[in-house]
Protein backbone atom coordinates (compact mmCIF):
# COMPACT_ATOMS: atom_id res chain seq x y z
CA UNK A 1 0.00 0.00 0.00
CA UNK A 2 1.62 3.05 -1.21
CA UNK A 3 1.33 6.01 1.22
CA UNK A 4 2.38 10.07 0.95
CA UNK A 5 4.93 11.03 3.17
CA UNK A 6 1.97 13.39 5.49
CA UNK A 7 0.36 10.16 6.49
CA UNK A 8 2.31 9.72 8.85
CA UNK A 9 2.55 12.20 10.02
CA UNK A 10 -1.16 12.53 10.40
CA UNK A 11 -1.13 8.97 12.01
CA UNK A 12 0.95 10.29 15.00
CA UNK A 13 -2.02 12.95 15.10
CA UNK A 14 -4.74 10.34 15.36
CA UNK A 15 -2.62 8.24 17.65
CA UNK A 16 -2.89 11.30 20.13
CA UNK A 17 -6.46 12.35 19.21
CA UNK A 18 -7.28 8.91 20.22
CA UNK A 19 -5.79 9.68 23.91
CA UNK A 20 -7.57 12.97 23.62
CA UNK A 21 -10.87 11.59 22.71
CA UNK A 22 -10.67 8.99 25.22
CA UNK A 23 -9.68 11.41 27.86
CA UNK A 24 -12.73 13.21 26.95
CA UNK A 25 -15.44 10.48 27.06
CA UNK A 26 -13.94 9.53 30.30
CA UNK A 27 -14.53 12.68 31.92
CA UNK A 28 -17.93 12.36 30.64
CA UNK A 29 -18.66 9.63 32.19
CA UNK A 30 -17.33 10.65 35.67
CA UNK A 31 -19.62 13.50 35.28
CA UNK A 32 -22.41 11.25 34.81
CA UNK A 33 -21.30 9.40 37.77
CA UNK A 34 -20.74 11.35 39.95
CA UNK A 35 -22.55 14.95 40.95
CA UNK A 36 -20.25 16.97 42.66
CA UNK A 37 -17.15 18.28 40.76
CA UNK A 38 -14.99 17.58 43.86
CA UNK A 39 -15.87 14.06 43.16
CA UNK A 40 -14.90 14.05 39.56
CA UNK A 41 -11.71 15.88 40.64
CA UNK A 42 -10.54 13.86 43.16
CA UNK A 43 -11.18 10.73 40.95
CA UNK A 44 -9.08 12.23 37.73
CA UNK A 45 -6.42 13.15 40.24
CA UNK A 46 -5.81 9.31 41.74
CA UNK A 47 -6.35 8.23 38.28
CA UNK A 48 -3.53 10.05 37.47
CA UNK A 49 -1.44 9.66 40.49
CA UNK A 50 -1.67 5.38 39.16
CA UNK A 51 -0.83 6.26 35.87
CA UNK A 52 2.19 8.46 36.92
CA UNK A 53 3.25 5.55 38.82
CA UNK A 54 3.85 3.91 36.27
CA UNK A 55 4.41 6.24 33.73
CA UNK A 56 7.83 7.28 35.09
CA UNK A 57 9.21 3.86 34.15
CA UNK A 58 8.53 4.31 30.79
CA UNK A 59 9.51 7.93 30.28
CA UNK A 60 12.75 7.38 32.20
CA UNK A 61 13.12 4.11 29.65
CA UNK A 62 12.60 6.35 26.70
CA UNK A 63 14.44 9.32 27.57
CA UNK A 64 17.55 7.87 29.78
CA UNK A 65 18.29 11.05 31.55
CA UNK A 66 20.32 11.60 34.38
CA UNK A 67 20.06 12.51 37.78
CA UNK A 68 18.67 15.62 38.61
CA UNK A 69 19.93 17.61 41.19
CA UNK A 70 18.14 20.65 42.23
CA UNK A 71 14.02 21.39 41.86
CA UNK A 72 14.29 23.93 39.17
CA UNK A 73 16.35 20.85 37.06
CA UNK A 74 12.94 18.88 37.57
CA UNK A 75 10.99 21.29 36.80
CA UNK A 76 12.58 21.95 33.34
CA UNK A 77 13.13 18.06 32.63
CA UNK A 78 9.18 17.72 33.08
CA UNK A 79 8.04 20.59 31.04
CA UNK A 80 11.09 20.69 28.07
CA UNK A 81 11.20 16.69 28.17
CA UNK A 82 8.52 14.58 29.37
CA UNK A 83 5.93 17.11 28.34
CA UNK A 84 7.38 17.05 24.67
CA UNK A 85 7.33 13.59 24.51
CA UNK A 86 3.89 12.64 25.82
CA UNK A 87 2.03 15.36 24.54
CA UNK A 88 3.93 16.96 22.06
CA UNK A 89 3.79 20.60 23.64
CA UNK A 90 6.43 22.53 25.77
CA UNK A 91 5.37 24.71 28.89
CA UNK A 92 7.22 27.19 30.23
CA UNK A 93 8.65 27.10 33.43
CA UNK A 94 8.83 29.89 36.14
CA UNK A 95 9.92 29.62 39.85
CA UNK A 96 7.11 31.19 41.88
CA UNK A 97 9.07 31.72 44.95
CA UNK A 98 12.70 32.36 46.86
CA UNK A 99 12.73 29.43 48.66
CA UNK A 100 12.79 27.70 45.15
CA UNK A 101 11.07 24.88 45.60
CA UNK A 102 7.82 26.04 43.90
CA UNK A 103 7.60 26.11 40.30
CA UNK A 104 4.51 27.16 37.37
CA UNK A 105 4.55 25.24 34.03
CA UNK A 106 2.49 27.84 31.83
CA UNK A 107 1.11 25.74 28.91
CA UNK A 108 -0.46 27.87 26.21
CA UNK A 109 -1.76 25.28 24.13
CA UNK A 110 -3.21 22.62 25.89
CA UNK A 111 -3.46 19.40 23.64
CA UNK A 112 -6.27 17.71 26.32
CA UNK A 113 -8.69 20.03 25.62
CA UNK A 114 -8.34 20.50 22.04
CA UNK A 115 -12.10 19.04 21.81
CA UNK A 116 -13.25 20.93 24.39
CA UNK A 117 -15.31 24.43 24.14
CA UNK A 118 -16.19 25.17 26.98
CA UNK A 119 -17.48 23.53 30.37
CA UNK A 120 -20.63 23.31 31.12
CA UNK A 121 -22.57 25.68 33.30
CA UNK A 122 -23.12 22.89 36.19
CA UNK A 123 -19.79 22.17 35.88
CA UNK A 124 -18.06 25.88 37.05
CA UNK A 125 -14.90 24.45 39.12
CA UNK A 126 -14.34 20.99 37.34
CA UNK A 127 -10.66 20.69 36.73
CA UNK A 128 -10.65 18.66 33.40
CA UNK A 129 -7.09 18.29 33.19
CA UNK A 130 -6.76 16.84 36.64
CA UNK A 131 -5.38 13.95 35.27
CA UNK A 132 -1.95 15.65 34.67
CA UNK A 133 -2.08 16.91 38.13
CA UNK A 134 -2.13 13.36 39.26
CA UNK A 135 0.29 11.79 36.72
CA UNK A 136 3.33 14.54 37.70
CA UNK A 137 2.33 13.96 41.80
CA UNK A 138 2.74 10.21 41.11
CA UNK A 139 5.73 10.06 38.39
CA UNK A 140 7.60 12.43 40.94
CA UNK A 141 6.68 10.16 43.86
CA UNK A 142 8.24 7.20 42.50
CA UNK A 143 11.65 9.46 42.64
CA UNK A 144 11.90 9.87 45.89
CA UNK A 145 10.36 13.72 45.49
CA UNK A 146 6.92 14.49 47.51
CA UNK A 147 5.57 17.43 45.54
CA UNK A 148 1.66 18.97 46.07
CA UNK A 149 0.77 19.77 41.80
CA UNK A 150 -2.51 21.91 41.43
CA UNK A 151 -3.67 23.38 38.85
CA UNK A 152 -3.38 27.92 39.53
CA UNK A 153 -4.96 29.09 36.35
CA UNK A 154 -7.11 26.93 34.03
CA UNK A 155 -8.26 28.63 30.63
CA UNK A 156 -11.32 26.38 30.46
CA UNK A 157 -12.49 28.59 33.44
CA UNK A 158 -11.55 32.01 32.08
CA UNK A 159 -8.34 32.65 32.65
CA UNK A 160 -5.34 33.94 29.77
CA UNK A 161 -3.09 30.69 30.22
CA UNK A 162 -3.34 27.11 32.11
CA UNK A 163 -0.73 27.68 34.68
CA UNK A 164 0.13 23.86 37.03
CA UNK A 165 1.77 25.00 39.78
CA UNK A 166 4.29 22.03 41.23
CA UNK A 167 5.35 22.77 44.83
CA UNK A 168 8.03 20.70 45.79
CA UNK A 169 7.56 19.57 49.83
CA UNK A 170 11.04 19.14 51.61
CA UNK A 171 11.87 15.61 53.26
CA UNK A 172 12.54 14.82 57.09
CA UNK A 173 15.92 14.07 55.89
CA UNK A 174 17.53 17.40 54.36
CA UNK A 175 19.06 16.66 50.65
CA UNK A 176 22.73 15.69 50.53
CA UNK A 177 24.79 17.63 47.98
CA UNK A 178 23.04 20.09 47.77
CA UNK A 179 25.57 23.36 46.47
CA UNK B 1 5.47 6.52 19.32
CA UNK B 2 5.09 7.69 23.28
CA UNK B 3 1.52 8.30 22.75
CA UNK B 4 1.14 4.26 23.13
CA UNK B 5 2.18 4.07 26.33
CA UNK B 6 -0.20 6.97 27.56
CA UNK B 7 -3.01 5.29 26.09
CA UNK B 8 -2.57 2.11 27.22
CA UNK B 9 -1.67 3.50 30.52
CA UNK B 10 -5.43 5.10 30.42
CA UNK B 11 -7.36 2.61 29.14
CA UNK B 12 -6.14 -0.07 32.06
CA UNK B 13 -6.74 2.74 34.60
CA UNK B 14 -10.29 3.35 33.09
CA UNK B 15 -11.05 -0.53 33.27
CA UNK B 16 -9.85 -0.41 36.72
CA UNK B 17 -11.41 2.80 38.00
CA UNK B 18 -14.46 2.22 37.14
CA UNK B 19 -14.45 -1.88 38.52
CA UNK B 20 -12.80 -0.39 41.59
CA UNK B 21 -16.04 2.39 42.05
CA UNK B 22 -18.48 -0.45 41.03
CA UNK B 23 -17.30 -2.67 43.81
CA UNK B 24 -17.18 -0.14 46.42
CA UNK B 25 -20.64 1.67 45.40
CA UNK B 26 -23.76 0.15 44.13
CA UNK B 27 -22.07 -3.34 42.93
CA UNK B 28 -23.67 -2.82 39.70
CA UNK B 29 -21.24 -5.25 37.84
CA UNK B 30 -23.05 -5.33 34.63
CA UNK B 31 -22.91 -1.54 34.07
CA UNK B 32 -19.29 -1.54 33.87
CA UNK B 33 -18.62 -3.13 30.41
CA UNK B 34 -21.67 -1.27 28.94
CA UNK B 35 -19.94 2.47 30.30
CA UNK B 36 -16.52 0.99 28.80
CA UNK B 37 -18.46 0.22 25.46
CA UNK B 38 -20.42 3.59 25.18
CA UNK B 39 -17.25 5.37 25.96
CA UNK B 40 -15.77 3.39 23.01
CA UNK B 41 -18.66 4.37 20.83
CA UNK B 42 -18.51 7.86 21.12
CA UNK B 43 -14.37 7.69 20.66
CA UNK B 44 -14.83 5.62 17.56
CA UNK B 45 -17.20 7.70 16.07
CA UNK B 46 -15.11 10.88 16.77
CA UNK B 47 -11.62 8.73 15.63
CA UNK B 48 -13.37 7.62 12.72
CA UNK B 49 -14.40 11.25 11.20
CA UNK B 50 -10.52 12.33 11.78
CA UNK B 51 -8.89 9.48 10.31
CA UNK B 52 -11.45 9.31 6.96
CA UNK B 53 -11.39 13.21 6.00
CA UNK B 54 -9.53 12.73 3.17
CA UNK B 55 -9.97 9.35 1.99
CA UNK B 56 -12.36 8.20 -1.11
CA UNK B 57 -15.24 6.94 -0.83
CA UNK B 58 -15.59 3.25 0.04
CA UNK B 59 -17.07 0.76 -2.34
CA UNK B 60 -19.18 -1.31 -0.25
CA UNK B 61 -19.22 -3.18 2.92
CA UNK B 62 -16.24 -5.23 2.64
CA UNK B 63 -14.39 -2.32 1.94
CA UNK B 64 -15.13 -0.91 4.64
CA UNK B 65 -13.92 -3.96 7.17
CA UNK B 66 -10.79 -4.38 5.07
CA UNK B 67 -10.53 -0.66 5.93
CA UNK B 68 -11.17 -1.40 9.64
CA UNK B 69 -8.75 -4.31 9.52
CA UNK B 70 -5.62 -2.61 7.84
CA UNK B 71 -5.82 1.16 8.07
CA UNK B 72 -7.95 1.52 11.34
CA UNK B 73 -5.74 -0.66 13.23
CA UNK B 74 -2.73 0.22 12.23
CA UNK B 75 -2.99 3.67 13.69
CA UNK B 76 -4.72 2.82 16.89
CA UNK B 77 -2.98 -0.37 17.78
CA UNK B 78 0.13 -0.10 15.38
CA UNK B 79 -0.60 -3.40 13.77
CA UNK B 80 -2.91 -4.84 11.45
CA UNK B 81 -5.91 -7.00 12.31
CA UNK B 82 -3.79 -10.79 11.40
CA UNK B 83 -7.19 -12.60 9.59
CA UNK B 84 -10.57 -11.48 8.53
CA UNK B 85 -13.12 -13.82 7.77
CA UNK B 86 -16.76 -13.17 6.94
CA UNK B 87 -19.99 -15.49 5.32
CA UNK B 88 -20.65 -12.94 2.90
CA UNK B 89 -23.74 -12.32 5.18
CA UNK B 90 -23.47 -10.12 7.49
CA UNK B 91 -20.88 -11.33 10.05
CA UNK B 92 -17.28 -10.59 10.10
CA UNK B 93 -14.57 -12.06 12.03
CA UNK B 94 -11.39 -9.99 12.88
CA UNK B 95 -8.93 -11.91 14.98
CA UNK B 96 -6.19 -10.41 16.00
CA UNK B 97 -3.11 -12.65 17.85
CA UNK B 98 -1.19 -10.03 19.90
CA UNK B 99 -3.67 -7.46 21.28
CA UNK B 100 -1.94 -4.71 22.18
CA UNK B 101 -3.75 -4.30 25.24
CA UNK B 102 -4.03 -7.75 26.12
CA UNK B 103 0.16 -8.36 25.42
CA UNK B 104 0.98 -6.89 28.70
CA UNK B 105 -1.16 -8.68 30.83
CA UNK B 106 -0.52 -12.30 29.82
CA UNK B 107 0.72 -14.97 27.36
CA UNK B 108 -1.37 -17.90 27.58
CA UNK B 109 -4.76 -18.65 29.93
CA UNK B 110 -3.64 -16.59 32.73
CA UNK B 111 -6.04 -14.24 33.81
CA UNK B 112 -8.16 -15.09 30.69
CA UNK B 113 -11.65 -14.16 33.22
CA UNK B 114 -10.50 -10.49 33.47
CA UNK B 115 -9.78 -10.09 29.71
CA UNK B 116 -13.68 -8.89 27.98
CA UNK B 117 -13.32 -6.05 30.90
CA UNK B 118 -10.05 -5.02 28.19
CA UNK B 119 -11.83 -5.38 25.63
CA UNK B 120 -15.51 -4.13 25.88
CA UNK B 121 -13.62 -0.08 24.78
CA UNK B 122 -12.16 -1.49 21.77
CA UNK B 123 -15.33 -3.46 20.73
CA UNK B 124 -17.10 -0.03 21.18
CA UNK B 125 -14.89 1.32 19.54
CA UNK B 126 -15.35 -0.79 16.50
CA UNK B 127 -19.26 -0.03 16.63
CA UNK B 128 -18.50 3.87 16.59
CA UNK B 129 -16.44 3.73 13.96
CA UNK B 130 -18.59 1.35 11.66
CA UNK B 131 -21.61 3.54 13.15
CA UNK B 132 -20.19 6.53 11.58
CA UNK B 133 -19.56 4.90 8.51
CA UNK B 134 -23.46 4.45 8.38
CA UNK B 135 -23.36 0.95 9.32
CA UNK B 136 -25.47 -0.60 12.18
CA UNK B 137 -23.69 -3.32 13.99
CA UNK B 138 -23.48 -5.31 17.20
CA UNK B 139 -19.72 -6.28 18.26
CA UNK B 140 -19.20 -8.84 20.37
CA UNK B 141 -14.87 -10.04 21.47
CA UNK B 142 -13.63 -13.67 22.86
CA UNK B 143 -10.46 -14.77 23.93
CA UNK B 144 -9.26 -18.26 24.37
CA UNK B 145 -5.88 -17.46 25.07
CA UNK B 146 -4.23 -14.42 25.36
CA UNK B 147 -3.09 -12.22 23.73
CA UNK B 148 -4.90 -13.81 20.90
CA UNK B 149 -8.79 -12.42 20.71
CA UNK B 150 -11.39 -12.17 18.08
CA UNK B 151 -13.79 -9.56 17.28
CA UNK B 152 -17.19 -10.29 15.78
CA UNK B 153 -18.92 -7.58 14.40
CA UNK B 154 -22.78 -8.72 13.18
CA UNK B 155 -24.31 -6.11 10.48
CA UNK B 156 -28.22 -5.11 11.02
CA UNK B 157 -29.65 -4.43 8.25
CA UNK B 158 -32.32 -1.83 8.66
Amino acid sequence: MSRSPGRKQENHKISRELFVLTYGALVAQLCKDYEKDEDVNACLDRMGYSIGIRLIDDFLARSAVKKCRSYSETANMIAQVAFKMYLGVTPSVSCNSATGNEFSLILDKNPLVDFVEELPAERASLCYCNLLCGVIRGALEMVHLAAEVTFLQDRLKGDAVTEIGITFLRKPEDRKHRR
Amino acid sequence: MADEALFLLLHSEMVAGLYRAAEQGEGENGRCTTKLESMGFRVGQGLIERFTKDTARFKDELDIMKFICKDFWTTVFKKQIDNLRTNHQGIYVLQDNKFRLLTQMSAGKQYLEHAPKYLAFTCGLIRGGLSNLGIKSIVTAEVSSMPACKFQVMIQKL
